[in-house]
């Protein structure tokens, strides 16, 4: 297998998942690249993206596994191939061979982005850092059987909280990514809940890197 | 920060639509062109993407270097709702600059329930929806379409000016105009009365419609200078017409989504019912070098998986054998699914049939309209029981086991016998499944529908009434009863949608201050069941004084048409002799075995109908 790490920004966090599937498989049939297809009764390309990324959501860390019927050896060479073919805002960075099995992928590194139309709430910052460094952190989480309590804290490893400018707050962390995986938009909710004179009139997520079990750099 | 676009994004289902950015979507400097082109749908982004005309205009356009123009769609209720409730004004996807701040807003328009979303669109961006109060030369709104060439009257209030039949060439033609009248500063009069010089740009405001005791339109009076009759462009030569080879790839699921390339346009089969097959005649091909070639580079340009072939009747292009081997021979080894809609039971092949096969299997759709041979007599479908069961039993032995139909109810002349023949057609091709079928293990499945006829004008029935929508249920329930419940999906169309559609397609313009109550009140994507208001649209024809029976009834063959201003080519003369032969249950050959006579092929200067 092949892996592309790609990163999703601007306009293209509007595309969903199923989109940026097929958006990928015909950016490799412009850029003159057959992918492998499945076997059977309908042959379908295959592509695989590592985590998939909720609409919305920017990231510089994506991956994207699949292997070439025809094209050249160089996995490396593709992103060359790829970029000048893709929409806006889908770029790809480094293309290798192999990787780590997508199962030891552990964490996630991510930035929210709490913006507050009339300027950060005075104390915003103290609060929140005492909120994510108590015990517990509960949040309502969406399930099948409806609205659930969950702790989230368990699964937020580490956390820095910095102002860029009058009107943000950036929540930079890192959390579990899989078995269980925590959605970083919780940190939003759980301040929204937990500190509603804190509560962000709007809130973003971008996803900034991919960690295994170790700490080292998920390849 | 974030702006409230994007805010709003977050909320809304499928947001990908509204933002663009798509591969081969096009870019220029705002300061660099003359003219800025907001180019409207009057429907969804996954319909409007899905259109061919469009993509073919958005590429004429932005190939003039003094121009841009940009895409704009109708947003769905959700996003409409956050843009009020944020108080956004629509936006073009290209630029995200206000459509507002365009200088001209242009629309295509394809099917008459999409009216209410231009002037919803208009609204939604803050332009004022009547022409008349719209006086400078900035905003200035036009439509094109086959809505607009075939009776543009009920969008008369609305729309400037229409570009009517195919507008590669008059809609270069309407921007350097419109570019040398910016410059010059021109009034709005000044520059509707010098478009109305161009061929093909019709200006409903230099026309006087007046209406006699009796209620009907008596008399169109154009103004001195106006041409009385305005004649729809049609582009001569295809092979050499702009086709759009480097054509967007939407970023986001849409109906046809798929590389495209267009066989020919208009139609041999005068099938009298039907408003496509006289109004883009005459028969213009492109040849099999040009569909190849264009073919081949369109889908290595998209990066495709699947190329169709459009035209309203595939099987009709003289050489589709030997354009389905060059096809097939570039798709097989890329795995790329080649498509041919639209094919006839009368001349569907057991060999085309096979080649399909070879890349995927898709269903098989017949439209035999009417359910007896003495029906598709009268609407001259020229297609009989035995070619349909033929083509069936042809199609079941090669392993295919399910089957669309589509039928029309209330046809002019239809008896309950024709109704119940519809169901006796439906159970021979059950029969004929269980003596031929090779693939029997999971049945066989019949999907049937029934539409409601809408009489059109520009073709032999537009005199003819529409059976009142009591009528109308009262056959669909009759066929419901009589059709094979087993292995058959039998769905019909609702009447009400169906009686609009008649009353805006046949329509004048006092219906323009019943489209505006029924936007200011609710009105819009009236296509979509989920947002359709019968109520509302009730409410408007008894607030305006219109009575909508009165559009659907019968029109004397002596009355002054709200569409006479038009001509399509297709001779009055014409259409009355169909009509007449329609009721003697006589058909005409198709234009291959014998010209009709329609009188397209005047249009051509000199160029012959390529029939």
């Amino acid at each position: 297998m092949r892996r592309i790490r790609f990163e999703k920004t601007g306009n293209a966090v509007w595309i969903s998942h199923l989109d940026l599937m097929r958006t990928m498989q015909r950016a490799f049939r412009r850029a003159g690249l057959l992918l492998q297809h499945t076997q059977g009764y309908h042959p379908r390309a295959y592509v695989a993206m590592a985590l998939p990324l909720p609409v919305g959501t920017a990231s510089r860390c994506e991956l994207m596994e699949f292997e070439l019927a025809e094209g050249p050896a160089d996995t490396a060479a593709l992103p060359a191939l790829l970029n000048p073919v893709l929409p806006a805002g889908i770029r790809c960075l480094e293309g290798y061979d192999g990787g780590e099995k997508l199962r030891e992928l552990a964490y996630l590194r991510a930035r929210v982005t709490l913006e507050y139309d009339r300027g950060v709430p005075d104390g915003a910052e103290a609060a929140i850092s005492a909120l994510l460094s108590g015990p517990a952190l509960v949040v309502e989480k969406k399930s099948k059987a409806g609205p659930v309590e969950q702790d989230i804290r368990p699964m937020l490893r580490e956390w820095t909280l910095t102002r860029p400018d009058g009107g943000t707050l950036a929540l930079e962390a890192v959390v579990c990514a899989q078995n269980p995986s925590l959605n970083p938009d919780l940190l939003a909710a759980a301040v929204a809940r937990h500190l509603p004179a804190m509560a962000p009139d709007f809130a973003a997520t971008e996803r900034l890197a991919f960690y295994n079990g170790s700490g080292a750099v998920f390849r | 920060m974030h702006t409230t676009m994007q805010r709003i994004l977050t909320r809304v289902q499928k947001p990908a639509r509204y933002v663009g950015g798509e591969y081969n979507q096009i870019v220029k400097d705002r300061a660099a062109v003359d003219v800025r082109v907001a180019f409207c749908f009057p429907d969804t982004y996954e319909i409007g993407m899905s259109n061919l005309g469009m993509r073919i205009l958005y590429g004429v356009m932005n190939a003039m270097p003094n121009v841009w123009c940009e895409r704009v769609f109708a947003p769905w209720g959700d996003m409409e709702a956050e843009m009020r409730r944020a108080a956004l004004p629509l936006w073009a996807l290209e630029s995200h600059d206000p459509v507002r701040d365009f200088d001209l807003i242009a629309f295509t328009v394809g099917y008459e329930m999409s009216y209410t979303n231009i002037l919803n669109m208009l609204d939604l961006a803050g332009v004022p929806l009547r022409a008349s109060e719209r006086t400078g030369l900035h905003g200035l709104v036009f439509a094109g379409g086959v809505c607009c060439t075939c009776n543009p009257e009920p969008l008369a209030d609305f729309v400037d000016f229409f570009s009517l039949g195919e507008g590669e060439e008059s809609t270069v033609e309407v921007l350097e105009l419109y570019a040398r009248a910016k410059a010059a500063g021109w009034s709005k009069v000044q520059f509707l009365q010098e478009a109305a010089k161009l061929e093909g740009i019709y200006v409903p405001s230099l026309y006087d419609h007046a209406y006699g005791p009796d209620g009907r339109l008596a008399s169109i009076t154009p103004h001195p200078g106006a041409p009385a009759r305005v004649t729809k462009r049609i582009v001569r030569d295809l092979d050499r017409a702009f086709y759009p080879v480097h054509d967007l790839v939407p970023s986001t699921e849409i109906v046809h989504d798929r590389t495209n390339v267009e066989l020919f346009r208009g139609c041999i089969r005068g099938c009298r019912f039907c408003q496509a097959g006289f109004c883009y005649r005459p028969v213009r091909a492109r040849s099999v070098d040009c569909l190849t070639e264009t073919a081949e580079a369109a889908l290595a340009a998209a990066g495709s998986h699947e190329l169709t072939l459009s035209s309203l009747s595939t099987s009709d292009y003289r050489e589709l054998p030997a354009l389905t081997d060059r096809l097939l021979a570039y798709c097989d080894g890329r795995k790329i699914n080649l498509s041919l809609p639209s094919l006839r039971a009368d001349n569907f092949s057991r060999e085309l049939m096979h080649k399909v096969q070879t890349v995927r299997k898709s269903g098989l759709t017949f439209a035999p309209e009417a359910g007896t041979q003495r029906l598709r007599d009268v609407i001259n479908k020229n297609v009989t029981e035995a070619e349909i069961l033929e083509t069936c039993a042809t199609a079941f032995a090669g392993g295919w086991s399910s089957v669309k139909l589509y039928f029309m109810l209330g046809l002019p002349t239809e008896t309950d016998e024709d109704v119940l023949g519809i169901a006796d057609l439906v159970y021979k091709i059950l029969r004929t499944w269980r003596e031929t079928a090779t693939a029997r293990k999971r049945g066989c499945h019949i999907s049937v529908a029934t539409a409601y006829f809408v009489p059109k004008p520009f073709t032999p029935f537009q005199w003819e009434a529409q059976i009142p929508p009591e009528e109308y249920t009262r056959r669909q329930r009759l066929l419901k009863e009589h059709m094979p419940s087993r292995s058959v999906d039998y769905k019909w169309h609702a009447p009400e949608l169906s009686r609009l559609e008649a009353v805006l397609a046949r329509g004048d313009r006092r219906l323009g201050p019943v489209l505006e109550w029924a936007v200011r009140h609710g009105a819009r994507l009236d296509a979509w069941d989920e947002y359709f208001r019968h109520d509302v649209w009730m409410d408007a024809f008894r607030a305006c004084g219109v009575d909508p029976d009165f559009y659907t009834g019968a029109i004397p063959e002596d009355a002054v048409l709200p569409w006479e201003t038009v001509d399509v080519g297709i001779g009055r003369r014409f259409l009355l002799r169909e009509r007449r032969l329609a009721y003697e249950g006589r058909t005409t050959p198709d234009c291959r075995q014998r010209c009709a006579g329609c009188g397209a092929d005047g249009l051509n200067e000199g160029v012959a109908c390529h029939a």
